[in-house]
């Protein structure tokens, strides 16, 4: 394809219906940034979010929505730790149920948070900057709630440490050839070191924010948060330095973890999961999923807080172009799956797939061709409805509810009917099973509105590397220096 | 120990980065060691200026990740051959291809943690206290849109009055005098 297609049409003429303050007339692409922006109008537009005393209304509206379902987790898992996880739909043979479809779900989500930190820092992708950081912030609270699940499905959660190797009176170690135990130790590592990233990331504009709060109280904490940044050039160097480091530590970090969960299933003898797609199928469903999150949360911000000359079409354009792009290698996956039911020649695999797509519960599956394959990889290739921020936002949630129906088709479809038909069963979640799910969206939207409150939700310092003040001028005579970069 | 009474240094104000960069180079040209830029967002060209070009950022982390590679991976050998053999499937106890992937995940956490903690302990952070914070003009813009020179008073060259003079010859917007 040409690179001028990837371009809008004559983006000075009239009829250009996408034409307009936001495309370059130099280049034809859309600006990254709106026009006029300055380092001050930057930093008074992010620092204001959160330096005011004024909450809005609709802030409140959100929090008590996210809020409830915080509570509905609370009353689900408090139930759960004194009955058991038999108040959950699993059973034989469908002995994994919502629990793992949602951890695989939320910590997927995750993924996209890092990729658009770390691996789109590493391609030098500027245009991250402006979403990058709450990005991150979705990363960690959907671990938070990944992480819960392995959790509350062992049965016993306080004895939960026991999945650690530590010399116990009991002479007992854990068994270092189980996928189950590689997890532990990859969500761990994923979980500490998204922590840490986006805490390093933070500094800086904690620093910004202690400089311009007028609250006592808030100078404190975000004083106490900033460790004393104060923007030395030793300083920043070494920050690029660790930053660009952590990015080349979590990228592969990233990429691990969903293949260490994918191992979850791989490394069963059973139809359907015991497959060598599923590393890379899984990474790229991860991503595919993450990006569709980031457009659920950056549209209503962007239009909430009035950030759209930082989260511009832009922004909203390469995130349609990067599902697309892992849409289609999702897409390979089923294929694939569907190609090695046939090729491998065994009946096991035949009698899997047929029993997927046909068998009782075969609408799951074509949910999931519907919602992840049928809808967004016919429309996306359209730089108009790209653009189009209604529908980019109801792709986002198409993509999401395919990317759990993906889960639910991976782990319910291939367990329901295994080799012995006496032993036949279904799975029907229980009204527990729900209300964790329902409860964990709610825990996510609440933190994350916690998060928008209360810390800078777009990266200042890296916005303002990125504006035109920011170039450094030609070495010309001191008396004309302000003329030179202005 | 630096004195903690008296003049930390001059610090002057410039509108852009390249007012600053220019300054900089200027000064180090001069003779000035003991200085520091101020910027709101990283300016390598700044940095360069006052002669730090590299860190040793890279090297902790290094290091970092080789120690969690080696614990973890140890850890596991001890474990399985020594501690707690057990029979899985018959394999054998020292399954090192199953090894890897904690001691993968261990080398990216601990090289990810010293090079976070690393950079902070090189960088003297966290310290909540510096002289600078008592300029008057400095926290209204080190953090938002303005740039900093500092030549600080433990530089040989440093004078009050003459070094004061100097930092007016390079054209920034205010010079102040900062106290411990």
């Amino acid at each position: 394809m040409a690179p001028t297609d990837l371009k809008p049409k004559n983006p000075s003429s009239p009829t250009n219906p996408i034409r307009g303050a936001g495309v370059d007339p130099a280049t034809g692409e859309f600006r990254v940034l709106g026009l006029g922006q300055t380092f001050l109008s930057v930093t008074q537009k992010i620092a204001g979010i959160v330096l005011t005393p004024e909450t809005p209304l609709g802030w409140f509206a959100l929090f008590s929505v996210g809020g409830a379902g915080a509570t509905v987790l609370l009353v689900a898992i408090t139930w759960l730790f004194l009955k058991g996880t038999g108040i959950w739909a699993v059973t034989q043979p469908v002995a994994w149920g919502f629990a793992i479809i949602n951890f695989v779900w939320w910590i997927g989500i995750g993924h996209a948070g890092t990729l658009i930190s770390a691996i789109l820092l590493l391609f030098k992708q500027g245009w991250r900057n402006s979403i990058n950081r709450f990005a991150e912030a979705m990363t960690i609270f959907a671990v938070v709630c990944a992480g819960m699940f392995p959790l509350i499905h062992v049965g016993r959660p306080w004895l939960g440490y026991w999945l650690l190797p530590y010399p116990s009176t009991m002479n007992v170690w854990p068994q270092f050839r189980s996928p189950l135990l590689w997890d532990v130790f990859a969500v761990s590592t994923y979980a500490t070191i998204s922590v840490v990233f986006w805490y390093i990331g933070m500094v800086p504009d904690f620093g910004t924010f202690r400089d311009r709060a007028h609250n006592r109280f808030a100078q404190y904490f975000y004083g106490l948060l900033s460790l004393g940044w104060r923007g030395s050039s030793r300083h920043w160097m070494r920050y690029e330095t660790a930053s660009l480091l952590l990015s080349g530590l979590a990228t592969p970090l990233v990429l691990s973890v969903h293949t260490v969960i994918s191992f979850d299933f791989a490394v069963a003898v059973l139809p359907g999961w015991h497959t060598t797609i599923f590393p890379p199928y899984f990474v790229a469903g991860a991503i595919y999923s993450g990006f569709a999150m980031v457009l659920t949360l950056a549209i209503p911000l962007r239009k909430f807080y009035h950030l759209e000359g930082l989260v511009t079409e832009r922004h909203i354009d390469n995130m349609g172009k990067v599902m697309l792009a892992t849409g289609f290698i999702v897409a390979y996956g089923y294929g694939m799956e569907a190609f090695m039911a046939w090729y491998s020649a065994s009946h096991w695999e035949a009698f899997m797939f047929w029993n997927r797509v046909f068998g009782p519960m075969g609408w799951s599956y074509w949910v999931l061709i519907t919602c992840n394959l049928a809808i967004p990889l016919t429309t996306l290739w359209s730089r108009k409805l790209r653009t189009s921020i209604p529908f980019m936002f109801f792709i986002s949630i198409v993509v999401n509810t395919g990317m759990w129906f993906e889960r639910f088709v991976i782990v319910v479809t291939s367990l329901y009917r295994d080799f012995l038909p006496s032993s036949w069963g279904t799975y029907r979640a229980t009204k527990w099973d729900y209300m964790i799910y329902v409860g964990t969206l709610g825990l996510f939207t609440a933190l994350f509105l916690l998060f928008v409150r209360f810390l800078p939700m777009i990266p200042m310092n890296e916005i303002r590397m990125m504006l035109p003040g920011a170039k450094i001028g030609p070495k010309a005579p001191p008396k004309n220096a302000a003329e030179v970069v202005n | 120990m630096p004195p903690r009474e008296g003049t930390y240094g001059l610090l002057a104000e410039f509108d852009t980065p390249s007012d600053l960069v220019r300054a900089a180079v200027k000064a180090r040209q001069d003779g000035w060691r003991r200085m520091d830029c101020y910027t709101p967002y990283p300016v390598e060209e700044a940095a360069e200026a006052i002669g730090f070009h590299r860190n040793k950022v890279p090297l902790v982390t290094l290091i970092g990740g080789l120690m969690g590679l080696a614990a973890m991976f140890s850890l596991e050998t001890w474990i399985s051959v020594l501690a707690y053999p057990l029979n899985i499937a018959g394999r054998p106890t020292y399954s090192w291809p199953a090894f890897i992937i904690p001691a993968y995940e261990w080398t990216i956490l601990w090289a990810g943690l010293s090079a976070a903690f690393g950079m902070l302990a090189l960088n003297g952070l966290p310290s909540l206290y510096h002289p600078l914070f008592n300029a008057p003009n400095f926290r209204n813009g080190a953090t938002t849109d303005k740039f900093f020179l500092c030549l600080e008073a433990l530089d040989p060259k440093f004078n009050l009055v003459e070094t004061r003079a100097y930092l007016g010859t390079l054209d920034p917007v205010s010079v102040v005098e900062v106290e411990y």
